[in-house]
Parts: C-alpha cells; sequence; structure tokens
C-alpha cells in the first residue's frame, strides 16, 4: 500500500501547501508513489486516518483549533509542520503583543461573534511535532527532500547556518556592508536561496532563526546601522517574530527604551 | 415545480474542497424556496487590518502579500499603488509595464491552477487532478506547463512565486536585465498555442446555463485590459475614479447574523473576477484573443456565471500574448524604484487581482507608519453574488439525487473560484439569513 499523506490547515494563506502544486514536474510522480488521502484543497475525496506523514499549515488561533491539533496528532505517524505559521505562529502571532479584543473591534463591527484566542501559537505548543519545515513559504525543493527522506525511511535533515553563509557562496554584494541596508541575513536560516540580497535588498527573515544566532550583536548592528529601538523591534518582530530568540530581542530592546 | 410542493431537502457539504481555505455550506430548500443558506467561512481570522497598525508602510506589501499565497502579487499591487497615492510617488513607464508582467505572471499561475485542479475534476467526474490526469493526461500536462509559466515570470521578478520579495513602494527592490527578460520569450510562444488548447478544452465542459440578471464590476482603462489601475465600471452604469470604493459600494450586515456583505449601494450583489472583466473590456483583449474566444461558440459579453471558467481560460492566453508584448519592449527604467519620500495622508487603490478587484485603503503619519488600513478582497465582495447563485439553483435541487444536488452546490461555489483565507480575515464566519 502506498504511504498516505495528509495535508492539513490552520490560520495560514495556503502558500505553503501550494508547493506542493507548484511542484509541476514532479506532481504527477509523486502522486503514483504516495496517496494523497487527505488534501481538501486539490481532492474533493477524503480517505480517514491513519495517516504516515501529516503535513500541517498555520498556526493555532480558536478555541476549536487547539482541540483539532490534537485530533490531528493522534492519527499521525509523523507529523511535519509547514512554513512559519505552523512552525512560530506566523505573522498573525503580531497578535500576541496585542489586545486581541481591540484586534477584533477594528476589523469586525460585531466582534464578539468571533472566536479567537488572544495568541497565535506554533503546533509544537500544543503537540508532538516530528520536524519543522522552515519559511514563508517553504521551499519546495526543501519539501520534496523531505518528503523523500521520509519515504527512504531516513530522518529529514536541511542546513540550519545562516544565510550569509549562501550570500557568499552565490556572490552576492552585502546589503549591509556595500549599502547599509537593515539585513536580518546574519541571524535567519539559510533555505530561500538568499533570494533578497539577491535582489539588493536585506533579508526580512521569513526562515526564522538560524541555530545558535548572535542576537546580542546582532542588534547592536542595527543601532550601529542607525535604527531607532522601534525600529530594531519591527524588524525582529516580523513574520517568524514570535520564535523565542526574535521574541526575546524585540521584547529587550522594547523594555530598555521604556 | 408546483408551489404546493412542500418537500424538504437539506445539503450539507461539511467542508468544501477544491477551494482556497476551509468552508462549508448548510442550505435548505422547502417548497421550492431556500428557507435556510449558510455559507459558513470558519477560517480562522488572521486581523491583517489590525496587525497593519504600527508598521511601517513600506513593510505593507511584504504583510499583505501573507494574506493569500495564491494571489500574493495582487496584495502587492493594491498595497503599493494605494500607499504610492498616499505619499505624491509617481512610478517609472517602465516599472508600470514590468509590475503588468508581475500582475500576468500572477493571472496565468492562478487561473491555471483553478481551471486545472480546482474546477476541471468536476467536469470528468474526477476527485482532484491527479485521477484526472489518468482520463486526460495531455490537458492536465498543458496545465501544469501554463501554470509553471506563470510562476517562472513572478519569480523572474520577485525572487519566488509564492510571497515574492522584489516588489516595493516605487518599483522593484531589483530589475531584470533585457537578457533577462528574453529568457522567458520562448516558453512564452509555446505557451500561447497551450493556452488555445486549454480555452478550447474548457468551453467543452458541460456548462450549465444559469444566465441571470447579473451587475457585472470591474476596472475598466482607456487602452489597456485592466490590472493596476482604471475607473470602476458595471454593466448597470458604474463609472467612478478607482480610489473611490466607497462611494459606489457599502459593506452592510445582515439581519440576524455577523455578516458583512458588499452591495452596489442602492442595488445589491455584484460579480467580481475573469467574466466580470471580459464582459466589460471586451473591446481591449485585442483581435487574436477575441477571435479564440468568439470561436467557443460562447457569447461575449454574457451573463452566465457558467462561463466564468471559460473567461479564466481566455485571460489565460491575454496574459501570456501580453507578457510577450511586454518582454519585446522592454527596456530596464533608469533606476529599478523612485524614490519615496512618507509624508502625512492617505491612499486608496483598487487593482484587479485575479478572482477580481481588490481595493486597499490605508492612513500614514509623516514618518511613514500605518495608522489605519482597510482591505476588501474580492471574494467577500463576492459572496452575496454566490448566495444569489445558490438560491436559484432551489428548483434543480428538489429534483435531483442528495448527492447530485450537494456537487451542483459545490460547482455553483467553486465556480468563482473562491479564496476563503483572504475573505475570512475581513468578514464573519458564519452567514444566517432567517
Amino acid at each position: 500500500m502506498k504511504p498516505r499523506i495528509a495535508v492539513v490547515k490552520f490560520a495560514s494563506c495556503d502558500g505553503c501547501q501550494l508547493q506542493f502544486l507548484n511542484a509541476e514536474d514532479e506532481l504527477l510522480s509523486l502522486a503514483e508513489r504516495v496517496d494523497f488521502a487527505r488534501f481538501p484543497e486539490a481532492r474533493s475525496r477524503e480517505r480517514a486516518g491513519p495517516y504516515d506523514i501529516t503535513f500541517v499549515e498555520g498556526s493555532i488561533t480558536t478555541p476549536e483549533d487547539a482541540q483539532r491539533i490534537v485530533r490531528v496528532r493522534e492519527e499521525s505517524r509523523y507529523l511535519v509542520t509547514i512554513g512559519a505559521c505552523a512552525t512560530a505562529g506566523g505573522v498573525q502571532a503580531l497578535r500576541n503583543w496585542a489586545d486581541v479584543e481591540a484586534y477584533k473591534r477594528v476589523v469586525y463591527p460585531s466582534p464578539e461573534f468571533i472566536a479567537t484566542l488572544s495568541t497565535s501559537t506554533p503546533i509544537s505548543e500544543h503537540v508532538r511535532v516530528d520536524f519543522e519545515l522552515w519559511g514563508c513559504p517553504i521551499d519546495k525543493t526543501q519539501l520534496l527532500a523531505v518528503v523523500r527522506s521520509l519515504l527512504s525511511g531516513a530522518t529529514p535533515s536541511l542546513p540550519a547556518h545562516s544565510v550569509c553563509l549562501e550570500c557568499k557562496r552565490r556572490g552576492h554584494v552585502c546589503v549591509v556592508v556595500a549599502r547599509g541596508e537593515p539585513c536580518l541575513g546574519p541571524v535567519t536560516r539559510t533555505g530561500c536561496g538568499a533570494l533578497c540580497p539577491g535582489l539588493d535588498r536585506g533579508c526580512y527573515g521569513c526562515f526564522g532563526p538560524a541555530d545558535d544566532p548572535n542576537m546580542t550583536s546582532f542588534a547592536q548592528l542595527l543601532t550601529i546601522q542607525g535604527l531607532r529601538a522601534e525600529e530594531v523591534t519591527r524588524r525582529v518582530r516580523g513574520i517568524n517574530g514570535y520564535v523565542a530568540p526574535w521574541r526575546e530581542t524585540g521584547d529587550a530592546v522594547e523594555r530598555q527604551t521604556h | 415545480m408546483p408551489s404546493s410542493d412542500r418537500r424538504t431537502r437539506t445539503i450539507r457539504v461539511d467542508h468544501l474542497t477544491r477551494v482556497e481555505g476551509e468552508g462549508a455550506l448548510h442550505l435548505t430548500v422547502t417548497g421550492g424556496q431556500v428557507t435556510d443558506l449558510r455559507l459558513e467561512l470558519f477560517e480562522p481570522p488572521r486581523f491583517f487590518e489590525a496587525l497593519l497598525r504600527g508598521r511601517e508602510a513600506s513593510e505593507a506589501p511584504d504583510i499583505t502579500a501573507r494574506i493569500c499565497g495564491i494571489c500574493p502579487v495582487a496584495y502587492q499591487m493594491s498595497a503599493a499603488h494605494a500607499l504610492e497615492r498616499a505619499f505624491g510617488v509617481t512610478i517609472d513607464p517602465a516599472v508600470r509595464l514590468l509590475r503588468r508582467l508581475y500582475y500576468c505572471g500572477e493571472w496565468i499561475e492562478s487561473h491555471a491552477l483553478h481551471v486545472h485542479m480546482l474546477a476541471a475534476p468536476d467536469f470528468f467526474g474526477c476527485d482532484s487532478i491527479i485521477t484526472l490526469a489518468a482520463k486526460d493526461r495531455a490537458s492536465v500536462e498543458r496545465g501544469l506547463r501554463l501554470k509553471k509559466l506563470g510562476n517562472a515570470i513572478v519569480t523572474r521578478l520577485g525572487g519566488r512565486s509564492v510571497h515574492p520579495v522584489g516588489a516595493c513602494l516605487g518599483g522593484f527592490t531589483r530589475v531584470p536585465t533585457r537578457s533577462e527578460l528574453h529568457g522567458l520569450r520562448e516558453d512564452l510562444l509555446r505557451a500561447g498555442e497551450d493556452a488555445v488548447a486549454c480555452v478550447r478544452w474548457v468551453a467543452g465542459f458541460d456548462l450549465p446555463d444559469r444566465t441571470a440578471d447579473i451587475e457585472f464590476v470591474a476596472l475598466r482603462h482607456p487602452d489597456e485590459y485592466p490590472m493596476n489601475e482604471g475607473r470602476i465600471a458595471s454593466t448597470k452604469g458604474l463609472d467612478g475614479a478607482s480610489d473611490a470604493f466607497d462611494e459606489w459600494f457599502e459593506e452592510h450586515q445582515v439581519p440576524h447574523s455577523n455578516a458583512l456583505h458588499a452591495r452596489v449601494k442602492g442595488r445589491g450583489a455584484y460579480f467580481l473576477g475573469p467574466l466580470a472583466r471580459v464582459n466589460l473590456n471586451w473591446d481591449r483583449l485585442g483581435p487574436t484573443v477575441q477571435e479564440i474566444a468568439r470561436g467557443t461558440g460562447i457569447p461575449w459579453p454574457n451573463s452566465n456565471p457558467h462561463t466564468g471558467v471559460v473567461a479564466r481560460a481566455v485571460e489565460i492566453l491575454y496574459a501570456i500574448e501580453e507578457a510577450r508584448r511586454i518582454v519585446d519592449l522592454y527596456e530596464p527604467p533608469a533606476a529599478p524604484h523612485v524614490r519615496v519620500t512618507p509624508r502625512a495622508g492617505a491612499g486608496r487603490a483598487i487593482t484587479e487581482a485575479p478572482r477580481g478587484s481588490l481595493y486597499h485603503a490605508y492612513e500614514v503619519d509623516a514618518q511613514g507608519i500605518i495608522r489605519s488600513a482597510r482591505i476588501v478582497p474580492p471574494t467577500s465582495q463576492n459572496q452575496a453574488q454566490i448566495e444569489a447563485d445558490l438560491r436559484a439553483l432551489a428548483p434543480e435541487i428538489l429534483r435531483l439525487s442528495p448527492a447530485d444536488a450537494r456537487r451542483l452546490c459545490e460547482v455553483a461555489i467553486r465556480n468563482y473560484d473562491p479564496c476563503i483565507s483572504c475573505s475570512t480575515h475581513f468578514l464573519r464566519l458564519e452567514i444566517e439569513h432567517a
């Protein structure tokens, strides 16, 4: 029997699961090797669990979803989070520093009907996660590599060094040195292909923190570059702002100014 | 159906599939009338309009892109145009052309996804593109080629197709050289043939005729098929500046629900998307595209919502022709982006997302910090029209088996290519009608 794959969604934009469908050259051959048993965006029929691999997109933001992820975990042998929302809470985790009741009033005329948690949290705060795939969005090549590893019984492994190394490897001119641009590259995990410096702009951290990021020197670097405290906080409190090293840095810089 | 028939039929679709995002449908028909209709969009809200407050205006294209993985370019373009208006910025004509190319890529990618992966399986009795490939591999492979090309165009300008990073206020962070863009030319030439074949294939689907009295709304530009610019136009005579959304439309609450629907002031539901654009801009499609579209035997313009999927294929063809024209014409601008100096003010813009007009409005302070943001995505505007279409199905629903009736409703919803992730960040979670 073919391995059974499930793709499930919580609060997210669909962009990470879209990477399966963006594998235009590989999709049909992949479908010969695995059974997309549950993939509502792509398939109208759904087979009941258990599933060999479940890919989880999105963060937990409602009381129902906090319960649903527990059921998803129970019917999954191997659970992989895909993307910044599932792995770090996503950009919607900016609510974690705000008053959600006020947020509701900004968007909805009848906020009392909206059932939502006060926080947006990653899947790992709710259930055990076997592997985390970073990125906003995840990289299609990394996704396929993880699928291939799991199908052959190997534990997936992806590099966790900083974007800087990738930049040098590609021969990009350093945007910090040459242009004085704020760039999260030194503390961000590789995986995107150093896209932003390649397009003459600073990295904004889509792939989350690299291994052991030196956040103290990084915050100092931004200050030396002329960023005010609130600008430093905004830089680290972005797409992956709720992940520990970046959250702590943003909070520390914010505290210093108060 | 005699009006004395008091039979009741309830259709439940607990999880809408082959749409973007999470939704459900609950519909009850009694005596030929819809007595209960709930299009429940249970996708959790993400509060983008709230979290944009206090962020830098320059971040808006990157942040709003995250509303939708399928149409991030649309969010970037509406955000950039609205904020450039707030800051009084005029972009270079060559950048304007590149933004048009960028949008062509997204239309091709998003439309090819809907036509082949979301819509087509219904017309072949298949549950997905994968089972469809077993029946019609050539058409599926053609669709995947088209989709891949759309993604390649976006990637050429933005670095990647989902949440591309190259667009910024004032233009792009880096622009391609002539030869970098010319690399797309050969694929665009081949794609022209693929797109013609795609239009003919889709026109051959067994599309129902549910012609109705519908108000179609889209931008209209003096001499182009609309993407980033134009005036608001409708088939019932609307004509307004593209930033005057509130002058013509209102979002309102339905009794006994927390529902916000959009409607044309004083009238009602309206229809956005490819069919609306084709209906209002037929004369801007050019002779080649017109001839292929006419050759399908479908009259254009028309008011049958189910020809929307053909209009989508026609727009793939148009976008490929237009992309080729831009690639041939392209001369790099003097600078990739013009300098943007923040000033206090407000800016509004509509651009044509794959699914229809996407409205952004911002207020910014003198430091360039966003003080308020409002975003009205096409799917939330189409909701009232989707519901009107579902109501019109009532007599048919009573004649069909439960499974067929459910399928009928799903096809009617899917026809709009609804993007629920987009719409629920701004709307209520449930619609109820007394």
